[in-house]
């Protein structure tokens, strides 16, 4: 069911929406969180449903790395590759892309084939 | 992921059934499994990974296991919790929009159908029977809660003696401390005991002191998913 106004939505619907996407035609990306470690504001399993027309729904953090995942999921709908990305105060690009609350999180990016 | 992969998840989601979807994360295996089997890249599945799988399909969320020096993601999709309402009243109208935005499957009951219809709750899943003969179908499991909310001691008790059978993870009466004590002493009358009784908040709620219809949905809300995750006040 879509409610109007809604975005974080549940994991469940998302899988939905990411087959509703790619039954349209539109190439399709998923993200999962994978492992979190210390503070992170999604839990491993959260999802993020990107398709090649720019238009998403669903959240891996508070919103901080989401722009990065996009980027990142638009080469893979490219490719076809799927990817690893990590984000955490230790990497170098946590000043720009990184969690504010100090988390780490590791999140797979695939392709819906 | 693959499309069957996708499909075959999304078919058992509507089902309502659990599933957990495997990941492998270098190797790319991808498997997915539900109460009825196994499916995907099936071939030499090591039998730890489906031990683990199963047993992590009684939980919520996602965990990463290391098996044979591969990293696997299992990622649980389980049947969503459940809110049974009895009483289409005002404070229902404002609790059900929220309780859906919370991932709750929601279902109203209320006989009087001037109350409960599809004007006054569009897109709801609404029941006209009377409590007693539609609760005992409806399967009250451990991810099912429970409130009554119509005032009225013939729609809602029955419905609460049903939940009282049930494992239901929250019991809920709407009603001041004072309606509440009468309630509990007839429900006594049938043979609950106070420990069992201990069960149904009453009166319902956060005691948040909001006193709007939306601010009694938001404390009723707040009760059940503190209850859910085992939170005390």
């Amino acid at each position: 069911m879509t409610q109007a106004g809604v975005t974080d939505r549940d994991p469940q619907d998302l899988v939905e929406l990411a087959l509703e996407w790619r039954q349209s035609g539109k190439s399709v990306a998923l993200a999962t969180v994978v492992q979190t470690w210390g503070s992170s504001p999604r839990p491993a399993g959260s999802n993020l449903v990107i398709a090649d027309d720019g238009s998403f729904e669903g959240s891996v953090s508070g919103g901080c790395v989401e722009g990065e995942v996009i980027r990142a999921a638009m080469e893979v709908i490219r490719d076809g590759r799927q990817q690893m990305l990590e984000f955490g105060v230790t990497d170098d690009e946590a000043w720009q892309v990184g969690l504010a609350c100090g988390g780490q999180i590791q999140i797979l990016v695939e392709p819906v084939e | 992921m693959k499309r069957e992969m996708l499909e075959r998840l999304v078919a058992a989601r509507r089902k309502n059934q659990s599933v957990v979807l495997l990941r492998g994360l270098s190797s790319g295996r991808q498997l997915l499994i539900d109460d009825m089997g196994t499916y995907g890249d099936t071939a030499d599945v090591p039998d730890e990974l489906l031990q683990r799988a199963r047993e992590a399909l009684r939980r919520d969320g996602a965990v990463t296991v290391e098996i044979a020096e591969e990293r696997y993601l299992l990622q649980i999709f389980s049947s969503p919790p459940r809110l049974i309402i009895i009483g289409a009243v005002h404070i229902a109208q404002a609790l059900i929009p929220m309780a859906r935005i919370a991932g709750y499957k929601v279902t109203l009951i209320d006989p009087r159908t001037a109350f409960a219809s599809s004007e006054r709750f569009p897109d709801t899943d609404i029941s006209n029977e009377w409590p007693e003969k539609i609760m005992p179908g409806l399967s009250l499991d451990c991810r099912t809660a429970v409130i009554t909310l119509s005032h009225d001691a013939k729609i809602d008790e029955p419905a609460l003696r049903a939940a009282l059978e049930s494992e239901a993870f929250y019991i809920g009466a709407l009603g001041s401390k004072k309606n509440h004590a009468k309630r509990l002493k007839r429900l006594a009358e049938h043979g609950f005991s106070d420990a069992t009784l201990a069960r149904i908040a009453g009166p319902i709620g956060l005691s948040l002191g909001g006193r709007s219809p939306a601010e009694i949905a938001i404390s009723i809300l707040a009760q059940i998913i503190q209850s859910r995750y085992g939170r005390e006040d």
